[in-house]
């Protein structure tokens, strides 16, 4: 009789745990970002109907594109600052090329597909040519794109966006089953995302992309290709912020600050999905995650009428609370 | 007259007080015992060598005497006074200055900066240069190189050896009574080791103690009064320099029992043709290399710190290639210029230092296995699990050949222990399929049992005949593991001895000791 009743809450508690253990492998991320998603939907309706979710992912895809590019860097041991220059750069310079012509829309996208990857390759090969730690180089690579980019347009905005052109940011796919409404930009995510995860995690750059961020050293003397695998990294972090840079302007307006503070807000987005500044860790599921979980976080304190201010201070907090959290679990782990 | 002279100094060694004292030191890091029981004198006007292995707690007795490290147990005794040191900064005032192997001069300040560095001469608040440069001078001039050394040259455009000046040239303004010096000629051409030497001799004429540690038994025999033997922590004993031969001093440097097992080693008919030949080959720190190494045989390299084991095997796998000469590869020439050619080739690196060379410690132990041959092959190309297209099981395979002892290969190797993380980083090379391989230091702290394995797993290598070159500064290992050894010294090859030779015969070749030169023997044989 006592056996029994001994029994019964062991096996309860061991299945308790087993569940517990599962829940704990499922990383914080996603733990915060619904956390998150429910409070916004208490506060606001629209977050509770599809079109308002839709919307919302919408806003948010280019930021998650922005952030799955600076995820590669930062695995790399590297970062990139020069995204948000190129987003600048991006919808200026666009602008201008298009000047309300829809014929130049595949035109004004090649042209910057190409800025883009001039500015990958001139990043990557300062730092693994001429060994200029990344953040000082692309801290340069910023000022530079942006200056390039106002001294092109002649100091302010010129011509107008196309809708065409826009289209990728704001339009939507009509009559899509379940959700009526489906945004592009979140199939360009999607599409992105998908093709980041095979390069990520299941080719052998990805590889050599976490072995260069945990020990160059190591990875040096195991034959990987130091220079070439950093050089791709940047290169596909500059093509994934004019990409982004494509889709922010769909919904904003033509203006020079356009791209201001974003590399800030990716960086921020990666930690908050787990990538390890330093290098060695990542995961492009995580990274769109934590990019949604800025924007949710944006959006709350939108919804609290806090002014912008606040936004930067949050921004800087996450940021420590991030990095602090992921330093404590490890030493833990030790 | 010298037996007179000998009689004079017992006399006055006697009668003086020693300038500096150690009794019954101790010092234990984790895992290893550093100092046990060391007791040693000192006595002005004397240069005290301290020679030993690597590892022999020569370094950790001079930093004790400095103050950077606090012993365990025991005490130092300062002209008969009992002293504890908390800080090197209190050492140096008490009159022991430490010049160490790495300097530590502002390289962008000048001399007189550094010598005066954190004391200054100031008028009213502000350094006063001029004052300070002409005391920098009178320093200079009094140990003789102020022709040499301008006060306000910039010490990064000094040599190595007038920094030592410099150096010493500090420890003086500081009143130094006891000078430390920690292998002060390893980076110092012949003439340059002469006039430290010289200037040496003058500062213990002067009444000075000197205490240097050094690995070249030249010196210690041409310069030293006394030479201090440990070994493992322990003091063996402390001889006149002028009652030994260098021998005799290396007899006490390695004595000891080989109580580790070794397999077996090669037989003849095992050895097969040459693959790796290099043949007077040279770059900024090796001159004139030349060696084959054939397959089925370890080819133990002996050698001291510093004597060039590490870059010749960097120079081998391409991390600083050979400038000059020639490098035959399977009986065709190959100019390895990065580490890829090389794992291209099939040559295999297992780095001496496992955590900053050799593992990735936040990757699974399945991609740390595997990255050898996904480095080679398309950038792009996609990755299986377990090993590449042509194998697909190649991580669980390597796994059982190396025996890593693991619940998963999903595990980050940073949570295994060194010895399982040394048989990843084998099984990575394994996974590149080397049929040549570089040992640097294969078990350099890892535990006795691991450290077995790996002796068996070399040998294994060796019976599918690959060719071994394996690096050892324990000189059990070279022993118990080589069918040949090769003993650098001085970033050449001073010579090649047959398997099984004693640990005297490669000692007294790392330590140079072939070229102490014919009249010091003489002139010790004529004392007698």
């Amino acid at each position: 009789m006592t056996t029994t009743t001994l029994k019964q809450p062991s096996k309860i508690l061991k299945i308790l745990k087993a569940i517990w253990n599962g829940i704990r492998r499922i990383p914080a991320v996603y733990f915060i970002f619904f956390g998150i998603f429910i409070v916004l939907g208490l506060l606001s309706p629209t977050y509770q109907s599809t079109p308002g979710i839709m919307a919302f992912l919408r806003r948010t895809s280019p930021l998650a594109i922005l952030a799955i590019g600076e995820m590669i860097v930062l695995s790399t041991g590297g970062y990139d600052l020069s995204i948000g220059s190129i987003v600048t750069m991006v919808v200026l310079g666009s602008s201008l090329l298009l000047n309300n012509d829809p014929t130049m829309m595949p035109t004004a996208i090649w042209t910057m597909l190409a800025l883009g990857l001039l500015i990958g390759l001139v990043n990557g090969f300062v730092v693994s040519y001429l060994k200029i730690p990344s953040f000082i180089a692309t801290l340069g690579m910023m000022l530079l794109v942006k200056g390039g980019a106002l001294y092109w347009v002649g100091g302010a905005p010129r011509g107008y966006l196309t809708e065409n052109w826009r289209a990728f940011g704001r339009g939507y796919f009509e009559n899509v089953p379940l959700v009526d409404r489906f945004p592009y930009a979140l199939a360009i995510l999607l599409i992105l995302a998908l093709v980041t995860y095979f390069i990520y995690h299941r080719s052998n750059f990805g590889k050599q992309i976490l072995a260069i961020g945990d020990n160059v050293r190591a990875s040096q003397l195991s034959g990987v290709r130091v220079r070439l695998v950093r050089m791709i990294a940047f290169v596909i972090s500059s093509l994934f912020a004019v990409i982004g840079g494509i889709m922010i302007g769909g919904f904003g307006g033509v203006n020079v600050t356009i791209g201001e503070g974003l590399e800030m807000q990716t960086i921020a987005a990666c930690v908050v999905g787990g990538v390890l500044l330093g290098g060695g860790k990542g995961s492009v599921m995580n990274v769109v995650f934590g990019a949604f979980t800025m924007e949710a976080i944006f959006n709350l304190l939108n919804l609290l009428g806090l002014p912008k201010p606040y936004k930067d201070a949050v921004q800087g907090l996450i940021i420590i609370a991030a990095v602090a959290y992921v330093a404590l679990s490890t030493r833990k782990k030790k | 007259m010298t037996e007179e002279q000998k009689q004079k100094d017992e006399k006055t060694a006697n009668r003086i007080e020693p300038l500096l004292e150690v009794q019954s030191i101790s010092k234990r890091f984790p895992g290893v015992v550093a100092l046990d029981n060391v007791s040693l004198k000192f006595m002005p006007g004397e240069i005290h060598a301290v020679v030993g292995e690597n590892g022999a707690g020569k370094s950790t007795l001079m930093k004790i005497l400095a103050g950077a490290y606090i012993p365990d147990t025991g005490s130092i005794l300062l002209k008969g006074e009992k002293v504890t040191f908390s800080h090197p900064q209190q050492a140096q005032h008490k009159g022991i200055t430490i010049i160490y192997q790495e300097f530590n001069l502002l390289p962008d300040r000048t001399v007189a900066y550094n010598i005066f560095l954190g004391r200054e001469p100031s008028k009213f608040g502000i350094i006063d240069i001029r004052k300070m440069n002409k005391d920098a001078e009178d320093l200079l001039r009094e140990i003789g190189v102020e022709k040499m050394i301008s006060p306000t040259a910039m010490v990064s455009s000094l040599s190595v050896a007038e920094q030592q000046l410099v150096e010493i040239a500090k420890a003086i303004s500081f009143n130094a009574k006891v000078l430390i010096m920690d292998e002060p000629t390893a980076a110092l051409t012949y003439t340059e080791v002469k006039l430290l030497l010289d200037l040496v001799v003058k500062l213990k004429e002067n009444g000075m103690a000197v205490i240097f540690i050094s690995h070249r038994l030249v010196e210690v025999f041409d310069f030293a009064e006394k030479i201090t033997v440990l070994k493992d922590g322990q003091l063996v004993g402390t001889v006149n320099v002028t009652e030994v031969k260098p021998e005799d001093v290396v007899h006490m440097m390695v004595g000891r029992s080989l109580d580790h097992y070794f397999p077996p080693l090669g037989k003849p008919e095992d050895f097969g043709e040459v693959v790796l030949k290099v043949t007077n080959a040279s770059n900024k720190f090796l001159k004139d290399i030349s060696f084959e190494l054939r397959k089925g045989e370890v080819l133990g390299i002996a050698g001291l710190q510093g004597s060039g084991r590490t870059e010749m095997a960097q120079a081998v796998f391409g991390v600083e290639p050979f400038t000059t000469g020639s490098v035959e590869l399977r009986g065709k020439a190959m100019i390895i210029k990065n580490p890829a050619t090389a794992i291209k080739n099939r040559i295999g690196f297992v780095t001496e230092d496992r955590k900053s060379e050799g593992i990735l410690p936040k990757q699974p132990i399945r991609d740390n296995m595997l990255l050898t041959v996904r480095a080679i092959q398309f950038v792009f190309g996609p990755i299986f699990k377990n090993g590449i297209r042509k194998t697909k099981n190649l991580v669980p395979n390597l796994g059982k050949q190396v025996d890593v002892r693991t619940d998963s290969y999903d595990r980050e190797v940073q949570y295994l222990s060194g010895g399982n993380q040394q048989k990843v980083v084998l099984a990575k090379w394994l996974a590149s399929d080397a049929d040549i391989f570089i040992f640097d230091e294969p078990t350099r702290g890892i535990d006795v049992e691991a450290k077995a394995s790996i002796h068996d797993m070399i040998r294994d290598l060796t019976k599918k005949g690959i060719a071994v070159l394996m690096i050892s500064s324990e000189l059990p290992e070279i022993i118990g593991m080589s069918d040949r050894v090769l003993v650098m010294w001085d970033g050449h090859i001073e010579g090649e001895l047959p398997a099984k030779s004693s640990e005297p015969e490669i000692m007294l070749m790392a330590t140079g000791g072939k070229h102490i030169k014919e009249p010091q023997s003489v002139s010790a044989a004529g004392k007698e």
